[in-house]
């Protein structure tokens, strides 16, 4: 029953359709246009509602032999595979394969019948949303419909013969706009961007102010078990840049990265060793792997320039215990306590402490010593929001369910306590931008600006539900040091 | 709502009104026509009808428009051909357009136009486009000639694009050499057999360099080609690697994969000892943890991925458990994934924590994922010796739960767990018993029959629990009905006196009243075996089991190389190849690891270092003979006349053998030939297998009209070298198809199974064309005769001699190398009769360097004796004179590569030495001279 009830919220879908190699590649765009009741348990009477009710969006064939209306197996066998539990990113119909991504209610699908490069189309489906989501803000059924001439021509442009081909959207708006009158005017050409090795990035860029903004945003990942011991934890971290730089400006970032210093002899101050990075498009990898120098021209304004990953083993910050008592037929009582365990002049905002609550429970009473609690029933959990958290502080909340007497036979899924938050000028592994220094040829000064934040990823801690149960969870948060700009 | 106005076109009087609208004088008016018209054909209506209408409209300056056309010309030109030709004209004049955005349109539109009598005239324009002075145009214009060739093949051939297109390689711009790389590898694809790329060092410096400065895509395109590349040495391999390793730090998960598929592949190269092997095993593991933050369908790539690398190269992630724990939120596609890689890496260091882990899994509710997580402890506790009796224990707090598939499932695992570790475990017995009732999946139930006839002895109740099942015997599945009949005999065997009736019933239910022969036949062995002998019946259902391995679903070694060379792909994420699930690429080679042999002799064994020698030899060595042989390998166009060779027969009655014996009493065919192996002399156990070969022989001899010769077998590995396995082969010609017969011999104490064989390239592209079939286990003593069917579609390199075939066979001990040498005549194909006159013709035209003479001794035939006999071995002779006494013989042969070798024999009569005179259309071969040889002096069939 409810199975059915939350595939009838979904109102529609988009396929996209990008085939590689001796195959089409199209996109195509599915929606429903009515829901007719039809009988869930006659998967018959349910394929032929699909078909009746799904359609195509858009599509694009970017060769010839995969016929287009194979495209008309994929959602019963999505539903089909989805029924029996196997859904998977690849779904095959004789020898045509399908790729999909779903983005809200869209799904974008890609065919082929050859052995193409998974791993291509799956990052170039993720790029197509990007794109769109830059172009049209939304990604949604109506702001296909409304823009199909430059969607059209966004996807010639993106790939061709299922070769991807320039999809860095602020390049692409240079010379694909949404308003086609603009283009006559601009008798447009192709900017030489498109296809000189700098290719994220146009000439004469100009700006009063030259300044850069830099965000170092750190979320943690830890996962503790049902006893309190941290089964994992890792630190994934990201450098956001604002930039607002005239011409073509030469940066050189540098951070505390224990390699560097290393390689360089020189070791004061804390450093951090980074287990894996990841660079932009824009950053120079040889030169990295040969001096650890993250040198490169940027993107104009916003632009995620790298990001790492450390693995360390972080001492504990933030104590959370939880009591969960099941009285069946009768009642739940939660207590969860959250203890804040880093530095008594750091806050952490917008704490949101997600408990999960049996589906069948009703009338909910909360006490909270902070904060406000809210019973979310759709989600089946209790939300305990603290706007501001200071390091050092204890918080208590209460919460009471009631329980039908008649028990729900279904089994449940054991879905863990998550914890959100959020610390700024902070961050918890210690990483520091040293410097970044800006050369351009006009020899203009510019301002760097740094922020340091830190936010949980996912931060999971794992229940046990028991007749009457009684555990305390532990939730760890790593400690940094404060960082000076 | 858009959506509206769309359906609102479905009416057919829209279409009048559309014409109208597109002939109008007014430019905006016929824009918006056209804008509709490309609304209607994106929800499916057919608006083919106006074609010459929207045509019309194409010769516009707007370009919005002009796009817009174009679009609706891709879509409908192939239904509308003829009208098709009215768009050539804009094309060619748009490919002079001065702004660039507009050539680059018009050639990107007109290779999506696949009519073929339009492509002719647009030659000329791509020919331009190809040389533009702006990139955009080069780089469309490249990818435009992969898609003419996908139409027209031949014309993008004579018309030298493809030369072009090599040029571009060699671009200034980065993103011209990416695509031109992509056009070309997508062209190489439908010609295996070609050196389109023609990968050199050059080439590949050039790639390397582009890689920096290209966008990602390009990278990938790059980046896959390189793959295609087998550098010359280990030094090269290191210099590449070392140039690609920068790749694995790129945000995009695709450039990463592909980069790691580069470097898993070169690494194969280079020595294990060496210190780059080590650091680049370092680098490797963080990028692959890295891709698990990714996108969820990139994160199932990565895995499937990950569960190669890890089957391949174990070391590189063995501390990076805690990385593949599951996340409640985790994808269900995602959350299996992970549970198998972490099986793979456990081992004692980790196995605390992975049973933890894997206690919490089978708590969850997802009702796949707990199975498998279930039997994911039965594979820890059999993988994972130390770790046995936890696992048993946590298999038993899981059955304490009473979750119906959660109790099948564990009963399933212990099965297992008592097979591996016999006399250890048997006192959970009595609580497996408890859950009889609850089982319902066949699987769980034949687990539960085994365990119940293997320890019957001690369970009081034997015979009743037996006999509960055998109330609804013919409603069980087959699997349960075959483990029911063997566990009752093994429970006769055990207790004759109480059972008797017992069996009676289910030898009588088998054999009788059931329809299914494979329970037929066992219901009759076991009622022979039991009423002539019950001695030996009790030695062949009650032997000893072989133990069972610990890594029951490995990937085999061979199809796992190939995987690793399609890392990234379709193939390496459903772990197929790609020929079994892309139409049409059958003849397609199947990718290998590079010198995968020559780089493990140079470590582990010394005996096939002559195969090193000849891969790492510079061509420059002998550059004429280099040049020669590249011609020679490439002649071939034509699709190898032996693709698929027929499966031996021999084979089919092995499987029969096995199906029949299979299952619960997989060991009796070991046990019935080998079991007593020191009484037994090896000589009886020979026939066995031999009779089924005679058979076979039978069978494979009616279509041959003469006896082609077949070399007697040789030692070709001696058991000294190998472990004591002894391999002694030949090779034959069998109605068109090469074969490789061997003899193996186990000479060593304990039996071997899992046997595979695989070549090295070789020069004229041998390779099996199945597995090799030992299905059997080979018990000491034993031998069995294998017959390999051989393809020549294999990779190919020049050996030193032509001939030689380097061979690596693996079973259950180690990998073995040998190398022996094939006779050319093996080569010969079936149609290697020349024409006459394409005899006189070509007899002439071939140079004189390409002849060699010799003199072959001692052979007392006459003229038409040796022709007939020469013909059974497919050297065909085309005429013959006679010259003052001597009888001159003209011949052909073709070779299974299309060479074609001419000859001219000289027979003296009554001079036992003749003279041959051969001419190849190539080269001289060595090794005809023994070829002729062989095939003269064989002894009559």
């Amino acid at each position: 029953q409810k199975l059915v009830k939350a595939k009838m919220i979904s109102p529609n879908c988009l396929f996209c359709h990008i085939i590689r190699q001796r195959s089409q590649r199209h996109l195509i765009y599915y929606h429903i246009r009515e829901i007719k009741a039809a009988n869930p348990h006659n998967r018959e009477a349910r394929t032929y509602g699909i078909r009746n009710f799904f359609f195509v969006l858009i599509c694009r064939n970017y060769k010839g032999d995969v016929d287009m209306a194979e495209i008309d197996h994929f959602l019963p066998l999505l539903m089909q595979h989805e029924e029996e539990g196997l859904l998977c990113p690849v779904l095959s119909h004789g020898n045509v394969h399908f790729m999909w991504i779903k983005h809200s209610n869209l799904y974008l699908v890609a065919t082929t019948n050859k052995n193409s490069n998974a791993s291509l189309v799956y990052s170039f489906l993720y790029k197509l949303v990007e794109v769109f989501t830059e172009y049209f803000k939304e990604l949604e059924e109506e702001s296909i419909q409304d823009n199909f001439v430059v969607v059209y021509e966004l996807l010639d442009e993106l790939m061709d013969f299922g070769f991807p081909q320039t999809t860095d959207s602020k390049i692409l708006q240079e010379y694909i706009t949404q308003q086609g009158t603009k283009l006559e005017v601009a008798k447009s050409k192709v900017p030489t961007t498109v296809t000189n090795a700098v290719s994220w990035r146009s000439e004469g860029i100009k700006y009063k102010k030259n300044e850069v903004f830099i965000d170092v945003i750190e979320s943690i990942n830890v996962l503790v078990n049902a006893n309190g011991n941290v089964m994992s934890s890792d630190i994934v971290g990201s450098i956001k840049l604002k930039t607002m730089l005239s011409g073509m400006p030469e940066l050189r970032l540098g951070l505390n990265d224990r390699v560097l210093f290393a390689l360089t002899g020189r070791d004061k101050g804390k450093t951090v060793v980074m287990e894996d990075v990841k660079f932009h498009q824009c950053v120079r990898l040889s030169r990295f792997e040969s001096d650890r120098t993250i040198s490169f021209i940027p993107p104009d304004g916003e632009s995620e320039l790298m990001s790492y990953r450390i693995n360390t083993h972080v001492k504990p910050l933030i104590w959370i215990e939880s009591v969960i008592e099941k009285f069946s037929h009768s009642r739940v009582e939660i207590m969860v306590k959250a203890k804040g365990q880093f530095k008594k002049q750091s806050v952490a905002n917008n704490v949101e402490v997600r408990v999960p609550v049996p589906s069948d429970a009703d009338s909910p009473k909360f006490k909270t010593s902070t904060g406000t609690a809210k019973y979310v029933p759709e989600k089946n959990m209790v939300v305990w929001t603290i706007k501001s958290f200071p390091g050092g502080k204890e918080f208590l909340m209460r919460a009471h369910f009631g329980l039908p007497s008649v028990e729900n036979n279904e089994l449940e899924g054991k879905p863990p306590i998550t914890v959100k938050f959020e610390i700024p000028y902070f961050t918890v592994s210690g990483i520091q931008v040293r410097y970044m220094k800006i050369i351009e040829k006009s020899g203009y000064q510019a301002l760097p600006w740094v922020r340091y934040i830190t936010q949980s990823g996912g931060t999971l801690i794992r229940l046990q539900y028991n007749m009457t149960y009684c555990f305390r969870n532990v939730f760890y948060l790593s400690k940094g040091s404060d960082v000076e700009m | 709502m858009m959506c509206d106005f769309l359906f609102s076109l479905v009416c057919t009087g829209e279409i009048f009104e559309l014409k109208a609208e597109l002939n109008s004088d007014k430019k905006e008016k016929k824009k918006e026509a056209v804008k509709k018209v490309i609304a209607s054909m994106t929800v499916g209506k057919d608006v083919s009808a106006l074609f010459p209408d929207v045509v019309n409209c194409m010769q516009t300056d707007n370009l919005e428009l002009k796009k817009l056309v174009y679009l609706y010309l891709m879509n409908y030109a192939k239904s509308q051909p003829d009208m098709a030709i009215m768009a050539v004209n804009t094309f060619v004049k748009d490919c002079e357009d001065p702004n660039p955005l507009i050539r680059a349109l018009a050639v990107r539109t007109m290779g999506c136009i696949r009519v073929d009598k339009i492509t002719e005239y647009l030659c000329e324009p791509l020919r331009k486009c190809l040389k533009d002075e702006d990139p955009y145009v080069r780089k469309t214009a490249a990818v435009c000639v992969a898609k003419l060739h996908d139409i027209n093949a031949q014309l993008v051939e004579d018309q030298g694009f493809l030369d072009t297109l090599k040029d571009l390689i060699s671009d200034s711009n980065p993103m011209v050499v990416a695509n031109a790389v992509a056009a070309l590898s997508e062209i190489a694809e439908s010609h295996p057999n070609s050196n389109l790329l023609d990968l050199n060092p050059q080439t590949i410096n050039k790639l390397l360099t582009a890689l920096n400065e290209c966008t990602e895509w390009g990278q990938i395109f790059i980046l896959d080609c390189l793959a295609n590349y087998t550098p010359r040495d280990d030094r090269e391999s290191q210099s590449i690697c070392e140039r690609v390793t920068p790749r694995l730090s790129h945000a995009n998960s695709a450039v990463v994969l592909s980069a790691v598929k580069v470097l898993m592949k070169f690494m194969e190269m280079l020595p294990k000892d060496l210190d780059y092997y080590g650091t680049l095993l370092k680098k490797l593991a963080p990028p692959l943890v890295t891709l698990l933050s990714a996108e969820p369908e990139l994160q199932y790539v990565a895995l499937r991925n990950i569960n190669l690398i890890v089957q391949r190269r174990p070391e590189i992630l063995k501390h990076e458990m805690k990385v593949f724990f599951v996340k409640y939120n985790d994808p269900i596609y995602v959350k299996l994934e992970k549970l198998d890689i972490m099986i793979r890496l456990a081992s004692q260091a980790n196995i605390a924590q992975v049973l933890a882990e894997l206690k919490e899994y089978a708590t969850e509710v997802d009702v796949d994922f707990v199975r498998k997580a279930v039997r994911a402890i039965g594979r820890c506790a059999i993988k994972v010796e130390q770790s046995a009796e936890r696992c048993v224990s946590t298999l038993l707090d899981l059955i304490q739960t009473k979750v119906n598939y959660v109790v099948q499932e564990a009963i399933v695992v212990i099965k297992d767990i008592f097979r591996k570790y016999p006399n250890k475990y048997e006192s959970v017995i009595a609580t497996l018993c408890e859950n009889l009732d609850s089982l319902d999946e066949p699987e769980a139930r034949a687990a539960m029959i085994w365990i119940v006839g293997e320890y019957a002895e001690r369970i009081d109740n034997a015979d009743e629990l037996l006999e509960s099942f055998l109330e609804g015997f013919h409603d069980e599945s087959t699997q349960v009905q075959l483990q029911l009949l063997t566990a009752i005999v093994k429970l006769f065997l055990k207790k004759p006196t109480e059972t008797q009736e017992l069996v009676q019933q289910v030898l009588s239910l088998a054999t009788q009243d059931s329809d299914n022969p494979d329970l037929r036949d066992r219901g009759y062995i076991y009622w022979r075996l039991l009423s002539t002998d019950p001695v030996a019946a009790k030695e062949v259902v009650l032997a000893e089991k072989p133990l069972i391995s610990e890594e029951t679903d490995l990937i085999e070694p061979t199809l796992l190389e190939e995987l690793i060379c399609h890392i990234g792909t379709l193939a390496s994420v459903y772990h197929k190849p790609p020929s079994a699930f892309v139409e049409g690429s059958r003849g397609v080679q199947h990718k290998r690891l590079p010198g995968s042999a020559g780089s493990g002799e140079s470590v582990e064994s010394p005996d096939t270092g002559s195969a090193a020698g000849v891969s790492e030899a510079p061509p420059a060595v002998i550059p004429s003979q280099g040049d020669l042989l590249g011609d020679l390998l490439n002649l071939d166009l034509t699709p190898p006349t032996t693709t698929g060779p027929p499966p031996p027969a021999s084979s089919g009655m092995q499987m029969g053998a096995m199906d029949l014996l299979g299952g619960g009493l997989d060991s009796l065919m070991g046990t019935g030939f080998g079991a007593p192996p020191a009484a037994m002399p090896a000589s009886f156990n020979v026939p066995v297998s031999g009779g089924l070969d005679d058979l076979f022989d039978l069978g494979g001899g009616v279509g041959m009209p003469m006896g082609v010769f077949n070399p007697p077998k040789t030692v070709w590995l001696p058991a000294m070298k190998a472990k004591g396995l002894e391999i002694s082969g030949t090779f034959v010609r069998r109605a068109g198809v090469i074969q490789m017969e061997m003899t193996l011999t186990n000479k060593a104490m304990s039996v071997m199974t899992d046997f595979a064989i695989q070549f090295n390239r070789n020069s004229f592209g041998l390779a099996p064309a199945g597995p090799l079939q030992v299905l059997t286990p080979l018990s000491p003593n034993q031998s069995i005769e294998a017959a390999l069917p051989l393809s020549t579609v294999g990779p190919v390199m020049k050996m030193e001699p032509l001939n030689n075939l380097q061979v690596a066979v693996k079973n259950n001990i180690d990998v073995f190398y040998f190398s022996c040498q094939y006779p050319i005549s093996m080569l010969f194909a079936e149609d290697g009769k020349m024409e006459r006159q394409v005899f006189l013709a070509t007899w002439k035209d071939i140079p004189n360097d390409n002849e060699s003479q010799f003199q072959i001794k001692d052979c007392h035939l006459n003229s038409d004796a040796a022709s007939n006999k020469l013909q059974g071995s497919n050297i065909f002779t085309i005429a013959k004179r006679t010259v003052e006494g001597q009888d001159m013989l003209y011949q052909s042969m073709k070779l299974t590569n299309g060479i074609w070798v001419l000859a001219e024999l000289r027979v003296q009569a009554g001079n036992p030495n003749y003279t041959v005179s051969t001419c190849a259309t190539v080269s001289a071969l060595d090794g005809l001279c023994l070829a002729y040889k062989f095939c003269m002096t064989n002894p009559e069939p």
